[in-house]
Parts: structure tokens; C-alpha cells; sequence
């Protein structure tokens, strides 16, 4: 048992920092992507694909015109407006985290409190050229630190449960939006059409969510948009796959459930996503259209967070 | 008083102190350059653990750390004997003032403090009167602030009966110092302090509400992460194993308090509150309040639940009924006084406010219910013009304010930018109060880092030292 406001600061840091991870991940994979010759073919799409996959679509367009790499830069990673900034969800997860800091362990604490420290360093001027990418590293460093020392750390029983879903509810909305923002060049016509920017594409989404080389792998044979799909959904040992999500979902509220002696809503809704992509064939996801499977899967997992709230986070 | 400063070492010309011998040895043996590394690797710990203080209104980081002074200051065995008996007969009378003033009022039927002092004062609550508290302690945690002037002279400067801070830093000090300097640790028989949080549960969960069955349930309440002492908050509730909760986190049903928790309700017993009497329940005190919690008065008066400190304790530490603490002592004990009170004026008195306007640039004038060294004025530090603006206030509203000596407070060496130099010190050690009364060998002991400066808090640009309080 926990207060209800500690159980939700814990999620919500866990939420914020993943997200940071994920946005740190898709700007390097646009920032990639934007310097191949070919590229002139999307017409700087890529920047703003990448506005879309971070869900501030509305709030990126009311503050600027066009999607240039500068406005996108600065927007996502620095602009203290946008709630999802990398700025933002740092300095989010480290004043929930000082609201509830006897929950986390030291090492977890350290880890934010650090990260808010060094966070006054970047800036747009420090990112300008091969900044960007040391930037984007150490975001990514801080949030797997986060993460790790989740794991290493923390007491198994509520809140680290707690901690956990926010991981993992977030990241299975964000490998969908990645995917779903490239869904068009996963579609199984496409591949007859594909040429080199279909590769790059291809290479770029397994990129977005550390699963390139672990896809060659895996598979052995090239890349095959359908079978990057597969991975990226289905996958049990892939780490960022919905599957590995979905399944971490459900274990994490099974421990709750025997915790505290009862289960919820949010218990069958997540046993329905597990169980949907655990007996589910990447053909029906085809058929039911891969877009519409993905923002399908976005909104249930959204529907997941609500009941996951309702039954713990607000006491 | 003597005014002739004394340094706790011995200073320039005087011999050093028996209990300074092997400091005195080590800081001459222990080159500038190891200090001043050991200062910074203080400070990064202090960051890195988020140990801040927020200075209020002035802008610029809201996170600031109190400076960490890296000498420690030593008390002897001897010395700490008397001023800790000394302590739990002040606090003892304290609280049996409080228990009087919301009880009979003996002692002021008895002539001893006048009425209109106690009933008139701003931090009384007539909504104690008559409501009756478990082992009728009001000042469960108090904390004393003390100055020291001579070798065997100290002197009580005030009295902190509602929610003292800066125990957090009296631990962590500690914990610090153990880390920097073993060596030197080492060669001193300490007497330790990190009990101080098992102590102060102890304390907590032997004063549990008359209605309370079983092992209470204890919280530190917080006005939250804004809250200059938040880290202190958060620390002690995690030291205690207990939640640490604001005010949004409960709510009163039927008169009992409960948490809101991931599994639903769970019922508070003990509440170590951090919240001011004003802001503890909107329908009792202020209504404007989003700190408190809607019907803790109610449930605290059915006896369903205990608040520590008690709400009303702040009569005891009014800095007008500070000048009746040894007349306390001698009516509900029967003692005299160990520690001394610094002899004051009360403005309120014809007399009394003619003198200390006369001679405004000798004394320390200080409002009755300031705090944190806010609205005050060192007379012999101040220009004239503040002189004359700091009387003319005074003439305005003389019951406001209470004048005090100069003090020539003792000092210690310190760290500073010129190398190892002598600094005003003040003392604030922490007397629990439950079922038994308890203080910790040690205590906070506050400096003031400018040279000359007497004022030592840590919103005045004060910092902290580790205390040492030696065994026999």
C-alpha cells in the first residue's frame, strides 16, 4: 500500500523519462535520415514526421510555420512551452521526483536530480552540428540510467510496479507512433516499389527503436517491411516490441493484483492487448490495415493509462 | 556580560582548549588546498543529494544550499551535561505552560504573566481551550536556540515551539564530516547522533490519539515541494518508514482522518505536521488554505487523532513570553532556572520602550513574532539612518517589538576565503517530548560565514557546522 499521489509521481517520472528516451531517439534517426542525398525526395518530411510522431503536432504549428530542423529542434528538444520537450519531461520527472523522493532510491534520485543539474548546459547554440547527437546520447543515457537503476534498485512490490507500467505504457505508445508515422513504407505493395529510400526509411524505424541490429539478428535476411513489422509488433524478444510491452503490462498488474487482492478493469484490458498480439498473425494486422491496427493499438493503450489512473493513481 | 569575545578554540594570545588540542594539531598539519577540495566535494553532495534551502522573495536560485562549514565545533562531555539538563527542564516547563494556558490558566490567575500578554497574544488559539491532548505535551519536537559567551556561559536566545527546522542538517552534517574526515573523526570519542530519527518515532508513536487502537499510524504532513524545509520534511518521513503526505492526501470522514491510498482509505493516527496553525484546516483557521485538510480540528479534538506539534504551541515561543520562560520554571517546577535568558526589554512596557529607543544603536531590537532574522536590527551594525527608521517603527507600534543586548557570541574556527578564521556561532539543539523527554547529544550549530557578522541565519547568508559532542 502507498499514497495514492506517490504511486502517481512514480508513474509519471517513469513516463516522462521514457519519453525523453524516445524522443531523443527519433531525432537522431530524423537528423540521420535528413542528411541522405536522397532525402530531397520527402521534401524535409522527415522533421516533420517527426512533429507528428511526438504527438505536438498542434502545438508546433501554432508557434511555427514550417518544420525546418532548427524550429523542430528547438521545439522538441528545448522549448520549455511544449509540455514533451526533452526539457520539459526532465525537469517534469525531477520535480515529481523531489515530491516523492522517499520513494525512489538513492540511485534513481541521483539519476534525475543529476540530469536536471546538466540540463541548464544545452541549449540550441551547443546542439548546432555534432552537439546534437552528443546531446541526444546523453539524454538517452539518463533515461537508460533511469531505467537501469529501476531495476537494479528498486524494492519489488507496488511502487516499483508502478514505476514500471509508466515505462512501459509509455514506450508501447511510442513504438506505435513511430511505426505509424512510416506506416505507408511498411505496406506490403510498397516493397515491389521500394528502391534506396525505402531502405533508409526501413533501417531508420528499426533505428527509432534500437532494433537494427538486433533485426539482422534475428532474421538473416534483409529487410523486409513486413517482417519489420512483425518485429517491431510481435516480437516477444524484442524489447521495445508492442508484445514485450504488452506482456510486461500485464505482469506488472498481475503483481499488483496479488499485492493488494483485487483486480480491475485495467487488469482485462490489458490481458486483451497481450493476448490479442500474442495469438495474432502479422497477416491479420495487414488485412485489418496496419494503420488502422496502430492507432487502434494507441487509443486502447491510452484507455489502458485512464483505468490504470482510476484504479490506483488517484486515491 | 563579558565583551570580550570568546573563542570555543581559544583564539590568537590564548591557550587552546583541552577539547580543540587534536583539531588544532590536524588543521596544522592538513594543508589549505585539502580543505578547500574537501569544501567542494561537500557542496557537490549536497547538491547531488538535493539538500536545498529556499530563500524566500529574492529571486535568483530558488534551490540555494547552506553553506557547509567543514570544521566541526566541539562540546565538551562536561559542558553538554549541563546545558542538555538545563534544556529538558526549560522544554518541561514549557509545555506545562501550554497544558496551563489551554487548561486552567493557573498561572496567570496567579499574577505571574499577565493576562492580556497570553490572551491578547496573536498565536493563541482559543480553540484549544479546554481540548484535552495525550500525555499533555504540546511541544513534542522543540527546538532551543542558544548562544554561548563564555566558557561556562550559555544563554538561551529564543525558543522554537511549533515546527523547528534544520535537524535534517544536524544528521547530515554529521554524515558528512565522517565522510571528508575520518582521520580527525577518528581521533575524538563522539557521541552519535543518527538515533535522533528512531528517537523522534518513538516519540511520535507514545503520544497516539485516546481513540487510536493498535500501532498508530504516523505521517509528516508537508506544505509541499515548495516549502523552504521540504527536504528535511521528506527526509525525516523517510527515515521514519512513514508516508510523507500534503494536504490534498487526506481527508476527514465521521472525524478520522484518513490517506488516500492505492488500495483506498487507510486511517492516521499521528500527524507530525509541518504546516502552520493557520493553514492546518480550512474551516477551523484560514479558509483560504488548499495546505490543510477540511475537519483535522474536529477529528483532533475527538480525540481520533494527534497533532505534533500541538496546534497552539506557538504561545510558548512568543518572543514576549520568552522573558517569563524562568518565572515558568520556578512556578510549575519549583527550580531555578539552568540556562540563563538574555535580558530583554519588552517594548510593550512605558519604560522599557523609552530606553530602548534611547539607546536603539547598542541593542538587537526584534519583532515579537518575526523570525528567520527578518525585521530585526543589530544597533551597532546599522547605519544611522536605519536607527532612526527602525525607532520610528518601533514608536509606532512599541508591543511589537522586545531589544536585547549585543551579545558577543562566541567563535569558532571556520573555513573562509582567507584560510581558517574565527566566526560567530549560535546553537540550536533539538528535546523531544512524549511519554519521556529526550535530546540528542548535538544540536545545529549555525555561523555566520562574514567576518564580524552576528547574524547566523541561513536566510541571511548563514551557514552550518557539524556539532561534536564529546563522551566522558
Amino acid at each position: 500500500m502507498m499514497l495514492a499521489r506517490t504511486a502517481d509521481n512514480l508513474y509519471w517520472i517513469a513516463r516522462y523519462m521514457e519519453r525523453a528516451e524516445n524522443l531523443a531517439r527519433t531525432l537522431r534517426v530524423t537528423d540521420r535520415l535528413s542528411l541522405m542525398p536522397s532525402s530531397t525526395d520527402t521534401e524535409g518530411n522527415e522533421w516533420h514526421s517527426t512533429v507528428i510522431v511526438s504527438g505536438s503536432e498542434e502545438g508546433f504549428y501554432e508557434k511555427y510555420d514550417e518544420a525546418t530542423p532548427e524550429n523542430v529542434i528547438s521545439y522538441l528538444a528545448f522549448d520549455p512551452e511544449n509540455p514533451s520537450s526533452i526539457r520539459s519531461c526532465i525537469e517534469t520527472a525531477r520535480r515529481n521526483a523531489r515530491a516523492v523522493r522517499t520513494a525512489l532510491t538513492t540511485e534513481q534520485w541521483e539519476c534525475l536530480n543529476s540530469a536536471w543539474l546538466e540540463l541548464p548546459r544545452w541549449n540550441e547554440t551547443r546542439v548546432r552540428g555534432s552537439g546534437l547527437h552528443r546531446f541526444l546520447d546523453w539524454v538517452k543515457d539518463c533515461s537508460l540510467l533511469f531505467t537501469g537503476g529501476t531495476v537494479a534498485t528498486m524494492l519489488r512490490r507496488d511502487s516499483y510496479y508502478f514505476t514500471r507500467l509508466g515505462t512501459f505504457i509509455e514506450r508501447s505508445d511510442n513504438t506505435a507512433r513511430i511505426m505509424d508515422v512510416k506506416y505507408h513504407v511498411l505496406l506490403p505493395e510498397h516493397a515491389e516499389v521500394g528502391g534506396g529510400i525505402d531502405y533508409y526509411q526501413w533501417a531508420s524505424i528499426l533505428r527509432a527503436v534500437s532494433g537494427y541490429r538486433s533485426y539482422n539478428a534475428v532474421y538473416r535476411e534483409g529487410l523486409k517491411p513486413w517482417l519489420i513489422a512483425e518485429f517491431i509488433i510481435m516480437r516477444e524478444e524484442m524489447p521495445r516490441s508492442l508484445i514485450s510491452c504488452a506482456a510486461e503490462i500485464k505482469d506488472c498488474l498481475d503483481r499488483l493484483g496479488e499485492e493488494y487482492g483485487q483486480r480491475h478493469e485495467c487488469h482485462r484490458i490489458a490481458g486483451q492487448i497481450h493476448s490479442r498480439l500474442r495469438f495474432g498473425k502479422v497477416e491479420d494486422v495487414f488485412r485489418q490495415g496496419l494503420h488502422e491496427f496502430l492507432s487502434e493499438h494507441i487509443e486502447t493503450n491510452d484507455r489502458l493509462g485512464l483505468e490504470i489512473s482510476r484504479s490506483y493513481l488517484l486515491g | 556580560m563579558a565583551q570580550a569575545i570568546f573563542d570555543e578554540m581559544g583564539g590568537p594570545g590564548s591557550e587552546v582548549r583541552q577539547a580543540y588540542l587534536k583539531l588544532q594539531s590536524w588543521l596544522e598539519e592538513t594543508p589549505l588546498d585539502i580543505l578547500t577540495l574537501r569544501r567542494e566535494e561537500a557542496e557537490t553532495f549536497f547538491r547531488r543529494i538535493g539538500i536545498t534551502f529556499a530563500v524566500y522573495g529574492e529571486g535568483g536560485d530558488p534551490e540555494r544550499i547552506i553553506p557547509f562549514d567543514i570544521i566541526p565545533r566541539i562540546i565538551e562531555a562536561a559542558e553538554w551535561r549541563f546545558v542538555s539538563e538545563g534544556l529538558v527542564q526549560r522544554v518541561r516547563a514549557l509545555n506545562a505552560f501550554i497544558a496551563d494556558i489551554y487548561g486552567a490558566q493557573e498561572i496567570l490567575r496567579a499574577g505571574v504573566i499577565p493576562r492580556d500578554q497570553v490572551l491578547l497574544n496573536e498565536t493563541y488559539r482559543y480553540q484549544m481551550q479546554g481540548v484535552s491532548v495525550p500525555e499533555n505535551v504540546y511541544t513534542h519536537i522543540a527546538g532551543i536556540d542558544m548562544v554561548r559567551v563564555g566558557a561556562d556561559e550559555f544563554y538561551v536566545l529564543e525558543d522554537n515551539c511549533r515546527t523547528p527546522s534544520g535537524v535534517s542538517y544536524m544528521l547530515e552534517n554529521r554524515e558528512l564530516t565522517m565522510r571528508l574526515f575520518p582521520d580527525l573523526f577518528s581521533r575524538y570519542n563522539v557521541a552519535p547522533v543518527d538515533h535522533y530519527c528512531d528517537e523522534l518515532m518513538r516519540t511520535l508513536t507514545s503520544v497516539a490519539p485516546r481513540n487510536c487502537q493498535g500501532e498508530p499510524t504516523v505521517a509528516v504532513l508537508t506544505p509541499g515541494i515548495h516549502n523552504s524545509a521540504y527536504y528535511e520534511h521528506s527526509f525525516l518521513a523517510d527515515q521514519m518508514g512513514v508516508e510523507l503526505v500534503e494536504g490534498p492526501d487526506l481527508y476527514v470522514m465521521d472525524d478520522i482522518v484518513y490517506m488516500r491510498t492505492t488500495q483506498g482509505p487507510k486511517r492516521v493516527d499521528v500527524i507530525y505536521r509541518r504546516v502552520d496553525d493557520d493553514f492546518l484546516d480550512p474551516l477551523t483557521f484560514r479558509p483560504d488554505s488548499i495546505l490543510g485538510v477540511a475537519g483535522l480540528m474536529n477529528a483532533y479534538r475527538a480525540g481520533n487523532l494527534n497533532l505534533t506539534n500541538a496546534v497552539g504551541a506557538g504561545i510558548a515561543d512568543d518572543k514576549a513570553i520568552y522573558t517569563y520562560v524562568p518565572k515558568m520554571i520556578e512556578f510549575y517546577l519549583g527550580e531555578q532556572p539552568i540556562l540563563k535568558n538574555v535580558p530583554t526589554w519588552r517594548c510593550s512596557e512605558k519604560d522599557d520602550a523609552a530606553y530602548v529607543i534611547e539607546h536603539m544603536a547598542e541593542l538587537v531590537v526584534k519583532e515579537v513574532h518575526g523570525s528567520g532574522g527578518y525585521g530585526m536590527l543589530v544597533g551597532p551594525k546599522a547605519t544611522k539612518q536605519e536607527v532612526e527608521d527602525f525607532a520610528a517603527r518601533v514608536k509606532a507600534a512599541p508591543e511589537k517589538y522586545i531589544a536585547q543586548p549585543t551579545l558577543a557570541l562566541s567563535t569558532c574556527p571556520t573555513f573562509v576565503n582567507e584560510g581558517v578564521a574565527p566566526r560567530h556561532v549560535d546553537l540550536r539543539p533539538f528535546i523531544l517530548s512524549g511519554k519521556k523527554i529526550k535530546v540528542v547529544p548535538g544540536g545545529l550549530t549555525r555561523v555566520a560565514m562574514r567576518e564580524g557578522s552576528l547574524v547566523v541565519n541561513s536566510s541571511q547568508g548563514g551557514g552550518t557546522k557539524d556539532t561534536w559532542v564529546l563522551k566522558d
